[in-house]
């Protein structure tokens, strides 16, 4: 799957209490959610953000709370896929199961800046930065992970199990 | 052969075996969720198709975060979570019974050592202080958790953390976790097992120990976990009594690492050096000693949740704000972290200390840990808090400051009208 869009840069520890204060936290819907995403940290997001567009930001991406609230707000906004240096793990596993794709990759993350367009090829782990001409590779996602997405996300591979067993 | 860790993972996945990097299955004992998580774990539960969770008496639902509830949204929430409990017969703690679900878990009885953990809250780390494997999910791993009684892993390496030395006056786990982040960082320990022993740790409560693996999370690992020594089984001997409202099993399995176990790190500190930390904003790895921490004038001071809000927190504060008077330029908020809590500080006259010196006791609630109520800060306003993260807007506005700190700080602050420490009041 190919994705496009322009990029909004972010630095280290994105926590999820920026993505998604938890002010916000009174209802669930990612509509709702959306509305506030990334508000405490720049309050012009929402308002820039457009379908296909894609966070890119340096370490730890997603740390503190376990709030699924965080992922879902992301998504709810038409983010198509975050590029981390690296990403926390509870945020991590949230974005895998709901289906926002991430990408682990050092370079992109340092050499990406605000404002470039970018093709993301999922499968191959490429970054292309259409507009400095320049390609990154990605970690790809490990195998049993690819399952879980293949499947659409969590529930619909555990659905699959249980009608199998 | 194996780690702490490890080992729980592998009895857990029926192997021999198991090494870091591996993906498995594990049966898990025990599922956790709040009323802020729960409504989506529900969601997600319904759309798996199952009637009936795995197991009633191995689901915990806890409404601790904007409970009793704070505005008509939340109570909309807390309520589907309750209909849910009763359709489902989970473990429900109504208010009135509540308290900050890692405060009531271990205290009712309901962690076992070498048990798998999972809850829909990244603090469920705490409980690897009575030697349990516990992590924190997210909504939808909940969701399967409670509908299969199973989770995948990825088993995490182990980083072993040993404490010597002998602990200075006033400092705790809360000091001691704080500088070890301030030492690793935030990602520190990321996707890692923090392996906490030493004689500092063994000479730690139980709180303190609750305190440093609540914490494990925020220098990014997947579990704290400690040994289980006597006083962890005093402590579990103290709970079997109350155990019985789990309706769970009583017995156990303790394990212990291997002498020759694989360790992704050792990282040794010598405790005697250490004096009670202080993390600025607005991160918890941003730390400096209490005696470095300059002119911080503060707004308000809170003493509570899931870190340190239990009674041996609460006698702390009160030894130092016993027969004193909170700063009148700032207002302190006190809230034990369960009924149980509450209870007993009462007896002890703890409470009756805190309403003399000025201070507003609350019911049992995470509240402004989060920034959601009974406690919220205004732009520009400067907290001192002992609870677990000072991140841009953790505790409301988000141009005010979180600072974190152990609660005998926190009450020395609360006199001082600035971040102080409790030698300058208590020598
Ligand atoms: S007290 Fe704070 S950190 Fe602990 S569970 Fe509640 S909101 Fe989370």
């Amino acid at each position: 799957m190919k994705l496009k869009g322009k990029i909004h840069k972010f630095g280290a520890n994105v926590n999820t209490d920026v993505i998604i204060p938890a002010r916000y936290l009174n209802v669930s819907e990612p509509g709702e959610l959306a509305k506030h995403c990334m508000e405490d940290i720049d309050a012009e997001f929402t308002a820039k953000v457009e379908p296909g567009d894609i966070i890119v930001a340096t370490a730890n991406f997603g740390c503190g709370s376990s709030r699924e609230h965080a992922p879902l707000a992301i998504k709810a906004c038409g983010v198509s896929c975050v590029i981390a240096q690296s990403f926390a793990r509870i945020f991590f596993r949230n974005a895998v199961n709901i289906g926002l794709p991430l990408m682990e990759c050092d370079e992109a993350a340092e050499e990406n800046e605000d404002g470039d367009l970018v093709e993301v090829d999922l499968s191959t782990g490429e970054i292309n930065n259409v507009s400095r001409q320049k390609v990154f590779k990605a970690n790809p996602y490990p195998a049993f992970m690819m399952e879980i997405i293949n499947a659409g996300g969590l529930i619909e591979y555990t659905s699959g199990r249980l009608s199998g067993r | 052969m194996g780690t702490l860790a490890e080992k729980i993972l592998a009895a857990h996945c029926g192997r021999e075996k198991v090494r870091p990097g591996e993906f498995l299955n594990a049966s898990v004992d025990l599922v956790l969720a709040n009323d802020i998580t729960a409504p989506l774990a529900i969601r997600e539960f319904q759309r798996l198709g199952v009637s009936r969770v795995f197991d009633a008496a191995k689901v915990v639902l806890v409404p601790d975060h904007f409970c009793p509830n704070k505005d008509i949204s939340s109570a909309e929430q807390a309520k589907l979570v309750r209909e849910f409990a009763r359709q489902q017969g989970v473990v429900y703690f109504e208010v009135g019974r509540m308290g900050i679900e890692h405060v009531i878990l271990p205290e009712q009885g309901f962690v076992m050592p070498g048990e798998v953990i999972v809850g829909a809250d990244s603090h469920t780390c705490t409980h690897g202080a009575l030697g349990a494997f516990a992590t924190g999910m997210g909504s939808t791993d909940i969701a399967v958790a409670m509908a299969t009684g199973e989770i995948w892993m990825k088993v995490p390496p182990t980083i072993k953390f040993i404490y010597h030395g002998k602990l200075g006056e006033w400092v705790g786990g809360k000091d001691l976790i704080l500088y070890t982040i301030g030492d690793i960082g935030v990602d520190g320990a990321l996707y890692s097992v923090m392996e906490f022993c030493g004689e500092a740790i063994e000479a730690l409560p139980m709180e303190g120990r609750f305190t440093m693996a609540n914490m494990a999370i925020e220098a990014g690992a997947k579990a704290g976990i400690c040994d289980v020594d006597y006083k962890a089984e005093e402590y579990l001997r103290g709970t079997v009594a109350k155990g019985k409202i789990s309706g769970r099993s009583r017995s156990y399995s303790v394990y212990r690492s291997d002498e020759d176990a694989e360790y992704a790190g050792v990282i040794e500190y010598d405790v005697s050096k250490i004096e009670p930390q202080v993390a600025f904003p607005h991160l918890p790895s941003n730390v400096r000693p209490v005696s470095q921490a300059g002119d911080v004038e503060l707004d308000q001071v809170l003493i509570g949740s899931c870190t340190n809000g239990r009674l041996g927190d609460l006698r702390l504060a009160a030894e130092i704000l016993k027969g004193r008077q909170v700063n009148s330029n700032l207002r302190c908020i006190v809230i034990p972290g369960s009924q149980q809590v509450y209870l007993d500080a009462l007896k002890e006259g703890l409470i009756e200390t805190f309403i003399g010196a000025g201070i507003a006791v609350s019911t049992p609630t995470c509240g402004p840990c989060l920034g959601g109520h009974m406690g919220v800060l205004a732009a520009g306003e400067r907290c001192l808090s002992t609870t677990n993260r000072n991140f841009v807007g953790r505790m409301g506005s988000p141009d005010a400051e979180v600072y974190l700190a152990n609660p005998a700080v926190a009450a020395a602050s609360a006199v001082l009208g600035r971040i102080g420490s409790p030698e300058e009041i208590a020598g």
